[in-house]
């Protein structure tokens, strides 16, 4: 049984670019103050950015949890946008719904959801249209790919 | 390759961390896509983009990139320069296009991430 460290939940303003992605930078100052190893560290940092754009691009409000464990970083990240109506497709990478705001950030080139995924050892994503989404990623601390 | 090196090789304006141009840069990644970049970079690289708003910058620190290089003369704001200070990542302009950009530096050994 994994042995709870640390656990920070923020909240996430969706289109709010300006502010698109402190959270993220916070998460890095959070574990490279802990020492965690870089890789991991920036393994985690990256899947906790594209989850953050994710929500301010498409959503209204979301939230992420960041636990640490003795044995990993679990983050899980929770709007209320619109929902994905193919997550299979969604997670393809080139695939994209993003507007031409979106990509005038430097975001939504269909590269999000594959780069998180990437980024993870466990990774999942539920969505109901209407609703929202929920993103699930685990990064194992004895993880250096 | 020093990034002094790369900033006279290509006419670069240091916008930010003109003290930190002894680094040395041995590989490079090249997009206006974020995600892209995110993906790619393994960490140390020299970032060029043509993206010049704040996240670029918030990009490249979460990447863990070495430094950043505008192409096409796109210059980003006060506001996105500050930023740059306050994470300690060098910031450059140049005048010239991306593809040449990469072209110059690839003849002269720089690689590539993939």
């Amino acid at each position: 049984m994994a042995m709870e460290l640390l656990r920070e939940n923020f909240q996430i303003q969706g289109r709010n670019f300006d502010k698109a992605g402190e959270i993220s930078s916070e998460i890095k100052v959070i574990l490279k103050d802990l020492e965690i190893d870089s890789a991991c560290l920036r393994r985690c940092v990256i899947v906790a950015f594209e989850a953050e754009m994710n929500v301010v691009m498409y959503a209204d409000r979301g939230t992420l949890a960041l636990i640490l464990t003795d044995k990993d970083i679990t983050l899980e990240v929770k709007d209320e946008g619109p929902g994905i109506p193919d997550i299979d497709l969604a997670m393809k990478e080139g695939y994209s719904t993003a507007s031409d705001e979106m990509r005038e950030m430097g975001f939504g080139f269909g590269m999000g959801l594959p780069n998180m995924k990437k980024n993870s050892d466990e990774f999942c994503v539920e969505s109901e249209v209407g609703k929202g989404t929920s993103v699930f990623a685990r990064i194992r601390l004895d993880s250096h790919a | 390759m020093k990034l002094a090196e790369i900033k006279d090789l290509l006419r670069c304006e240091v916008l930010a961390g003109e003290e930190d141009l002894s680094i040395d840069i041995s590989h490079v990644v090249a997009s206006d896509g974020m995600s892209e970049i995110l993906a790619f970079a393994k960490s140390k690289e020299l970032m060029i983009t043509g993206l010049t708003n704040i996240q670029s910058i918030r990009t490249a620190d979460i990447a863990g990139v070495s430094a950043v290089l505008y192409c096409r003369g796109k210059r980003p704001d006060k506001k996105v320069i500050e930023f740059a200070k306050q994470k300690r990542i060098p910031v450059l302009v140049t005048e010239m296009v991306m593809f040449d950009i990469c072209g110059i530096l690839y003849n002269r050994g720089l690689k590539g991430v993939s």
